[in-house]
């Protein structure tokens, strides 16, 4: 019989960790801006139906990257914790901070006790009446949850994308301004994107109801031009 | 409020109704109960329920319209003057209650919870005719409690993208899904309602022959029905109609159902109070 070997707490989080990172770094990025009228969340994705962003709830919308199965998962349990919360009290009391927290505690109880920790790392964004009440919600694969201001990256080359976008003027944007200014932060200096290579969605900040709205291709390449 | 997660072999899919079965929130299981207790005690059936009444619905040459009266009644008494018994059941279609007001209203909230529901998980909304046998569903688990004296009625009508057309679904209370043709009407007041439309209706009307074929349906059901609300114009209460066509779910407003009324109460003024001709599209009865 063989004895098993002692590995020491720190090394273990660190491997689940390089772990996780590694299989998100495989996938594509992302990207979420707040302008004027909403929110806008750009993936680099040429799926038409492996989505990386949907709908929650009336001003909330999820976007993940990583292992598609895993985040769609999570995409699953986000809209069913939404929609029950809606129906047991009211639609104005499901609120994006409460989700994020949900996320933030599945994501953290995998990581420490499960075999393999989940590799994705998912946005929560919500759409306020005013700039004011925007939210963006970072939530990685160890479930440490960053609040974002303005806008936020999520993906491999987050922090490349991060920087892009906060050298970028992103002061009254309209919803064109919003989508070149992510699409160039995810391209990069040396690529361009058409809209083929893109997913779009918006949150629209005025009128009530349900606020998420996919962008066609021809709407993209429009706003792009 | 956590997060539900489910194993492969236990999770409910785009179902929301299936979802608070196993979340043990099922509102018709509590009904269900409650009943259950009541008939055993002997009690259930003295009880004033809330009913709603007269609604209807047609196909026109658009799409469909479909309209409802605001009056609802416990035993004798008038319990709501503006009662709405016609809601959107998502963007291209749309429901009208009939029968017992309090699981009338809440079979409408989880109807509309389950398309939105499908629509989220799945990415793609369900199909015309996949939403009418959802409602069916619905009314057939509701059949308990339809027994002891609370049946829940409802109209579908919706606009079928797939086929270009407008379509319209009637219910009985064990949740038999019929479709027709040209028209459909539920709630008390519906024998006089159904017998308008069936006199004014010749093919396929435009959309304002319609709405003045319906108004008129629900103005003579509300003449010979005490349970079916006519214009009240001293309050400003109006029926709710709205118009489901290929570019969704659309309700009139209360304007120009106001005006529509007035005209219609004119033709009895100036007939000294007997029956004007219903006139549509030339022919006349």
């Amino acid at each position: 019989m063989s004895m098993p070997y002692y590995v020491a707490p720190e090394q273990m989080m660190k491997d689940r960790a390089d772990y996780a990172q590694k299989g998100i770094a495989r996938g594509r990025s992302l990207a979420a801006i707040e302008f004027e009228e909403g929110i806008l969340l750009v993936a680099e994705n040429p799926s038409r139906n492996l989505r990386k962003i949907s709908e929650i709830y009336d001003r909330i919308a999820f976007a993940g990257v990583g292992r598609y199965n895993e985040y769609d998962q999570l995409r699953i349990a986000g809209i069913r914790h939404a929609d029950t919360k809606g129906y047991t009290y009211s639609r104005d009391d499901v609120d994006s901070q409460a989700l994020a927290n949900q996320y933030a505690q599945m994501l953290g109880q995998i990581f420490t006790n499960e075999m393999k920790p989940l590799e994705v790392e998912i946005l929560v964004a919500s759409v306020g009446v005013d700039h004011e009440g925007d939210r963006l919600f970072h939530i990685r694969y160890d479930g440490s949850v960053t609040d974002e201001d303005r806008f936020a990256a999520v993906g491999g080359d987050a922090e490349a994308i991060r920087e892009r976008l906060a050298e970028a003027n992103l002061e009254g944007l309209d919803i064109s301004g919003a989508l070149k200014a992510a699409a160039t932060a995810l391209s990069g200096p040396e690529r361009t994107f058409t809209a083929e290579e893109l997913e779009v969605a918006a949150l629209d900040r005025p009128g009530s109801g349900r606020r998420f709205r996919r962008l066609e291709n021809d709407e993209i390449t429009a706003l792009l031009s | 409020m956590t997060l539900p997660l489910f194993s492969t072999s236990d999770d409910p899919g785009p179902s929301f109704t299936g979802l608070l079965n196993k979340l043990e929130l099922d509102p018709s299981y509590q009904v269900e109960r409650a009943l259950g207790e009541a008939s055993r005690a002997g009690a259930g059936h003295g009880l004033d329920i809330t009913h709603g009444t007269t609604v209807v619905a047609s196909r026109y040459d658009g799409g469909v319209i479909i309209a409802g009266d605001r009056r609802a009644t416990a035993g004798n008494l008038i319990s709501h003057r503006t009662m709405q018994k016609v809601f959107p059941a998502d963007r291209w279609s749309g429901v009208a209650i009939a029968g017992a007001a309090g699981p009338a209203i809440e079979m409408v909230k989880l109807f509309q919870l389950q398309l939105e529901h499908y629509e989220k998980v799945e990415g793609h909304t369900l199909s015309l005719e996949g939403k009418a046998n959802q409602l069916s569903m619905m009314v057939r688990n509701h059949l308990p409690a339809a027994m002891q004296g609370m049946a829940v009625v409802p109209l579908f009508a919706g606009f079928d993208r797939r086929r270009d057309r407008g379509r319209l679904f009637a219910y009985d209370v064990t949740g038999g899904r019929y479709e027709e043709e040209d028209y459909v009407a539920s709630g008390s007041g519906s024998l006089h309602a159904r017998t308008v439309i069936k006199l004014g209706k010749a093919g396929d009307l435009d959309r304002d022959t319609t709405v003045d074929l319906l108004i008129r349906s629900l103005f003579v059901a509300a003449d010979d029905d005490s349970a079916t609300g006519g214009p009240d114009s001293m309050r400003g209460i109006y029926p709710i109609i709205a118009t489901i066509d290929a570019e969704g779910y659309q309700p009139l407003e209360e304007e120009e159902i106001a005006g529509r009324f007035a005209s219609i109460v004119n033709e009895y003024v100036d007939n000294d109070g007997t029956n004007p001709n219903i006139t549509t599209g030339g022919g006349s009865v």
